[in-house]
C-alpha cells in the first residue's frame, strides 16, 4: 500500500517560469491600451515645509500635456488606508519629507508628463526638519505625528525585572544601531488603470496586496468596490517594497484615469523608486542582559527605537514583530521591553523582509556573544542553554509547541560548518587576512499574529475543467518566491490529479475573498489551508464516484497521482482523467470555494503577554569570512543557513528562498549603504547603493529542518522571511573572532572597520 | 532631427525613423513593442535591459541596451530573448534556467540569459571565476546567484554537447 506522498515534498518544477525565459512573461510597463495616457508624480523637493502655492500654468502649456491634478482634485479621502491613516495621496497645505508626492501630470507620452513635472513650481516655507530620532523624541523638538513624534509604542512585562538582574552574576549592556535597507526589487513600482463602461475602474499592477489596493482605489475615488477590480500583473520581486505603497500608487493612477476618462500608465524610475518607495526602519537598540555564573539568563531589558520616517504606514505593525522577538529567541523568566516608532522627516519606513527582526537580531545575536565571552562559556553553548525548546515560555509568555526543531537546526548547521573548529583556531599575528566564524540564531512567529489577526485569513477557488486540468484562485501573490508553485502541489496531491494539470491563476480581487496582504511568510500556510480545504471538497465528491466505479458503497480511495485504487484492490486502477469524465456526464460539481483562518492569537496592550503567533518557526546561520585588516574589506566564505519550516511543501524552492534571503542579509551587513543629508538620499541609485553581485557571493548551504506544525498543511509554517533575519549577524560576529573588532553598527563597511581598528 | 536607421533585430531586417540618440531600450520597448527587454534603471546598473550586439566583423557582446544610443547600431545585429528559440524549442541556456531553479520573480532572467549566451558563444569552457565575472553586471535580488551558478554550469554541459553531436 502506498501511502507516502506523490507531489509533496518532492523539487517538481516551477509551473510559471518558461514565460519569463521566453521574455513573453508581461510585467506593468510591458501592457499597453488603445489611448493610453502617462502619468507622473510632482515631488517635494524639501524634507519639511508649508506649501504656499502651486504654480501648473508653465507645465499646462507643454504641448502634450493632457492635465495635472493636485489635492483638491481628489473625489473621495484623501489618505490611503494603512493602520493610522496618515499618508495623504497627495500633500496639501504641507509637506514632511524629500519626495512626498504633492501633484500628478497626465500627458500622451512619459518624456512629455516628466518634463512637465519638472515645471510645475512649488513654493514652500521652508521648517526645521526633525531628523533625528532622538532629537523628535525630545520635548522641544517640532512635532510632526500628534503631540510627541511617537508612532507607536509597545511594553512587554515578564516577571520583575528588577529582582532578575539583582540575581544575575553577571550584567552586559550595549547599544546598536542598523542603517536603512532599500528593496532594490529589480521591476520598479508601477500601476495601469483603465476606466470601465459602468463608471468603475480596473487597475493592474505590480504589488504584493490587491486587496489593500482595492480598498485605497475606493478610498480616494469614493466608489464602491465592485466598481473595482484589481490585477495583480506578474510581479518582479517584492520583499516587502511592494506592501504598502503600491496602494498610493494605485490611488494616483486611478485618479488619473478617473478624471480623463482614459487609460493611464504610471511607471516609477528607479531614482523616484529610491525617494518615494518604503524602506527598511533604521533601527537603535540599548540592549541588557543579565545573567548567572552558570550562563542562564535570568534577565533581559530591551529598549529598542525604529525610524518611522514622515508616515506611519506600517511601522506599528513592524515595530510591533520587532519588539516581541526583541530578546532574542531565549527562554527567559524577567523580561522588560521598550518600543517606539517615531516620527522624522524622512522617506517613510514599511515593511521588509524579517519585519523589525533583522534590527532587533543584530542587538541580541551580538549581546549574547559579549556575554559568553565575559561568563568565559563559548558563544554555543551559552545558545544552547537558554534557547528556546519545546513548553518553554517567550517574552510575551507564549508557550513554544512540539513544532520546535530549534536543536535540530543548531546542531546541523553547526556541523556543516564546523563553527567550532574555526571558531576556536587563532589567526597568524603577522597575516593581514583574519578568518573567523560567527553564529547567530532567531524565532520567527509565522503569518501576522496577533498584531494583525483581524486581517489574517484566505480565500481559493478552486475548479476541474472538463479535460481535467485544474485552476485555482488565491489571493495572495506570486512575486518571483513560488507560491502558486507550491499551491499547484497541495491541489494536486489532495487531488489526486497529475501536477502538470494545474494552474494558478493570476490574482484578481474579483476571483476570490479579501485575503490579506502576501507578507509575513504567511501565504504557504494560509492560501495552502485554504486551497486544501477546497481540494477536500472536490476530492471527496471524486472519491464517491470511484467508489461507483468500484462497485462499492464505502471505503477509502487511494491515488499515486494519476491513478485512483482502494485498499481491498489496489491492483485495479482507474486513471484521473476518466472519473473526471464520469463526473461531468453525471453532472457532478468540480468546483469548490476555500477558506482557512488562522488560530487565536492575543497580545495584552498594558503587559504585553499573551499568545503572539500560533506558530514559529527556529533558524541558525554560521558565516565564515575572511578579513583584510588593512582595507578593511570582509569577504564572506561560506554560510550555512538552517531553518525549522514545518514541512519543506517544494525542497528547491526553500533552498531557492534561503538562499536569496542570505544574500539580501549579507548586503545587510557589508555593502547596502544608504547615506541621508538632510532628509535627502544621497545615492539614488544602484551606482551609490551597492547590492551584492555575483562577485560578493560565498558558498551557501541550506539546512532544512521539518519540525511540522499540526494546522500547517502538510505541516508546512513558513520560510520567506527567516532566511533573512540571522545571517548579518552571524557575519557581525564572525568579524569579531577574525579581528577582535567589535562593530555595533550595520552595514560594517570598510571604513567602518578601519576605524574600529583604529580605536583599539 | 529624426534619422532613418537600419538594422537587424533577431535576423530580422528593422527600419526605424527616431533621433539618433534615443536609447537602443527605448526604442525597443516603445516603437518596436520588445518588451522581453526589461527596463529596470536605465542607468546602466542592474542589467535588466541587456542585448547582444554582432559587429560588422561578427565580433558580438552582451551589453545594457539603455547605454546605447540607436544611431550606434546601424548595420548591427542586435539579438534579445526571443531571438534565441526561433524554433519551439527551449535554448539550452533557457532549459538549464529552468531546471535548476535559477528563475524567480523573472525580471533579471532575459538579461542573465543572454549575458550566459554571449559568454558561451566567445567562450566555450569559461571558468568559474569567469563566469562569476561575465555575470557581474546583471543584478538579481531574488536568488542569491548560486542557482544561477548552476544553471550556467548545466548550460555550459549542454551546448558541448549539442556542437559535439553536430560535429558527427
Amino acid at each position: 500500500m502506498k501511502k507516502n506522498l506523490n507531489v509533496v515534498g518532492e523539487s517538481v518544477l516551477r509551473n510559471d517560469v518558461v514565460e519569463k525565459v521566453l521574455g513573453t512573461a508581461k510585467y506593468i510597463d510591458d501592457y499597453k491600451f488603445d489611448g493610453m495616457l502617462y502619468g507622473f508624480t510632482v515631488r517635494s523637493t524639501i524634507s519639511h515645509g508649508k506649501i504656499i502655492s502651486i504654480n501648473i500654468s508653465k507645465a499646462k502649456k507643454i504641448n502634450g500635456v493632457v492635465n495635472i491634478f493636485t489635492a483638491k482634485d481628489i473625489p473621495g479621502k484623501n489618505f490611503f488606508p494603512m493602520i493610522l491613516n496618515d499618508y495623504p495621496f497627495l500633500a496639501e497645505n504641507k509637506v514632511l519629507f524629500y519626495g512626498q508626492p504633492i501633484a500628478l501630470v497626465v500627458a500622451t507620452n512619459q518624456e512629455i508628463a516628466k518634463e512637465a513635472a519638472k515645471n510645475v513650481f512649488i513654493e514652500y516655507e521652508e521648517l526645521e526638519p526633525v531628523l533625528d530620532i532622538h532629537y523628535a523624541m525630545k520635548k522641544n523638538s517640532p512635532k510632526i505625528f500628534g503631540s510627541d513624534n511617537i508612532l507607536r509604542k509597545y511594553i512587554i512585562k515578564k516577571g520583575n525585572i528588577d529582582q532578575g538582574f539583582k540575581e544575575a552574576d553577571v550584567i552586559v549592556e550595549d547599544v546598536f544601531e542598523t542603517n536603512y535597507q532599500v528593496h532594490s526589487y529589480l521591476e520598479p513600482n508601477g500601476m495601469i488603470a483603465v476606466p470601465q463602461p459602468d463608471g468603475g475602474i480596473t487597475v493592474y499592477g505590480t504589488m504584493q496586496c490587491p486587496f489593500y489596493v482595492h480598498d485605497a482605489i475606493a478610498n480616494i475615488l469614493n466608489i464602491y468596490h465592485n466598481k473595482i477590480r484589481v490585477v495583480q500583473t506578474t510581479t518582479g520581486g517584492g520583499f516587502g517594497g511592494k506592501e504598502d505603497v503600491p496602494s498610493l500608487v494605485a490611488g494616483h493612477v486611478a485618479l488619473l484615469a478617473y478624471l480623463t476618462k482614459k487609460p493611464v500608465k504610471l511607471v516609477y524610475t528607479r531614482e523616484e523608486d529610491f525617494h518615494g518607495m518604503s524602506k527598511r526602519h533604521p533601527g537603535y537598540i540599548e540592549i541588557k542582559y543579565g545573567a548567572k555564573k552558570n550562563g542562564k539568563i535570568v534577565a533581559a531589558k530591551v529598549r529598542y527605537i525604529l525610524d518611522g520616517g514622515a508616515f506611519a504606514t506600517l511601522s506599528p505593525i513592524v515595530l510591533w514583530r520587532g519588539t516581541v522577538h526583541a530578546v532574542g529567541p531565549y527562554d527567559i523568566p524577567n523580561v522588560l521591553i521598550e518600543s517606539f516608532a517615531v516620527a522624522t522627516n524622512k522617506v517613510p519606513c514599511g515593511a521588509f523582509r524579517g519585519f523589525g527582526q533583522p534590527q532587533a537580531t543584530f542587538a541580541n545575536e551580538s549581546l549574547i556573544d559579549i556575554l559568553a565571552e565575559k561568563l568565559k562559556i563559548s558563544p554555543l553553548k551559552l545558545r544552547q542553554i537558554n534557547m528556546l525548546k519545546p513548553y518553554s515560555r517567550t517574552a510575551t509568555n507564549d508557550k513554544i509547541s512540539n513544532s520546535c526543531g530549534f536543536k535540530k537546526v543548531l546542531s546541523e548547521v553547526i556541523k556543516k560548518s564546523k563553527y567550532e573548529k574555526i571558531l576556536s583556531k587563532k589567526n597568524e599575528n603577522l597575516s593581514t587576512i583574519k578568518t573567523g566564524a560567527g553564529l547567530a540564531i532567531a524565532f520567527y512567529g509565522v503569518g501576522l499574529g496577533a498584531g494583525g489577526k483581524y486581517i489574517d485569513r484566505a480565500g481559493a477557488y478552486l475548479q476541474i475543467q472538463k479535460d481535467g486540468t485544474v485552476i485555482i484562485s488565491i489571493g495572495n501573490t506570486e512575486l518571483g518566491q513560488g507560491v502558486f508553485t507550491v499551491i499547484s502541489q497541495i491541489a494536486s496531491e489532495i487531488l489526486g490529479a497529475p501536477y502538470e494539470f494545474v494552474k494558478v491563476l493570476q490574482p484578481d480581487t474579483t476571483r476570490v475573498p479579501d485575503s490579506g496582504p502576501t507578507v509575513a511568510s504567511r501565504s504557504t500556510l494560509m492560501s495552502g489551508n485554504a486551497v486544501l480545504d477546497a481540494a477536500k471538497q472536490v476530492r471527496e465528491r471524486i472519491d464517491t464516484m470511484v467508489l461507483k466505479l468500484f462497485n462499492k458503497s464505502k471505503g477509502k480511495v487511494y491515488s499515486n497521482g494519476k491513478e485512483y485504487f482502494i485498499s481491498t484492490n489496489p491492483e485495479k486502477k482507474i486513471h484521473y482523467l476518466e472519473v473526471i469524465k464520469k463526473c461531468f456526464v453525471q453532472r457532478i460539481n468540480l468546483s469548490a470555494t476555500g477558506w482557512y483562518t488562522g488560530e487565536d492569537v492575543s497580545f495584552d496592550s498594558e503587559t504585553g503577554q499573551g499568545k503572539a503567533y500560533y506558530s514559529y518557526t527556529f533558524s541558525a546561520t554560521v558565516a565564515i569570512v575572511k578579513v583584510n585588516i588593512l582595507t578593511g574589506v570582509v569577504e564572506v566564505k561560506k554560510i550555512v543557513s538552517g531553518h525549522d519550516i514545518g514541512k519543506a511543501i517544494n525542497p528547491k524552492l526553500c533552498e531557492a528562498q534561503i538562499e536569496g534571503g542570505v544574500i539580501q542579509s549579507l548586503g545587510y551587513a557589508l555593502t547596502e549603504n544608504l547615506v541621508l543629508k538632510n532628509g535627502i538620499i544621497l545615492n539614488p541609485s544602484f551606482a551609490g547603493y551597492l547590492i551584492p553581485t555575483s562577485m560578493d557571493i560565498p558558498e551557501i548551504i541550506p539546512v532544512i529542518v521539518e519540525s511540522k506544525y499540526s494546522k500547517g498543511p502538510f505541516g508546512a509554517k513558513g520560510l520567506g522571511e527567516s532566511p533573512m533575519i540571522t545571517p548579518s549577524t552571524a557575519i557581525a560576529n564572525a568579524i569579531y573572532n577574525a579581528t577582535g573588532f567589535r562593530t555595533k553598527k550595520l552595514p560594517v563597511t570598510p571604513e567602518i572597520l578601519l576605524e574600529l581598528k583604529n580605536k583599539k | 532631427m529624426k534619422k532613418k536607421i537600419t538594422f537587424y533585430l533577431n535576423n530580422e531586417k528593422v527600419v526605424v525613423k527616431c533621433h539618433p540618440l534615443k536609447t537602443l531600450l527605448k526604442v525597443l520597448r516603445e516603437d518596436l513593442n520588445h518588451t522581453e527587454v526589461k527596463n529596470g534603471c536605465e542607468q546602466g546598473e542592474c542589467g535588466a535591459c541587456t542585448v547582444i550586439i554582432e559587429d560588422e566583423d561578427k565580433k558580438s557582446f552582451a551589453t545594457n541596451s539603455c547605454l546605447v544610443a540607436i544611431g550606434q547600431v546601424e548595420g548591427k545585429k542586435i539579438v534579445t530573448i526571443k531571438g534565441l528559440n526561433k524554433e519551439k524549442e527551449l535554448h539550452p541556456i533557457q532549459k538549464s534556467f529552468i531546471d535548476e531553479g535559477a528563475v524567480q520573480c523573472g525580471f533579471c532572467t532575459p538579461g542573465l540569459i543572454l549575458v550566459t549566451k554571449s559568454l558561451l558563444d566567445n567562450n566555450p569552457n569559461p571558468t568559474d571565476e569567469e563566469i562569476k565575472y561575465a555575470i557581474s553586471g546583471n543584478l538579481c535580488r531574488c536568488t542569491g546567484y548560486i542557482k544561477i551558478f548552476a544553471a550556467i554550469k548545466k548550460a555550459i554541459k549542454l551546448v558541448k554537447k549539442i556542437r559535439n553531436s553536430k560535429k558527427i
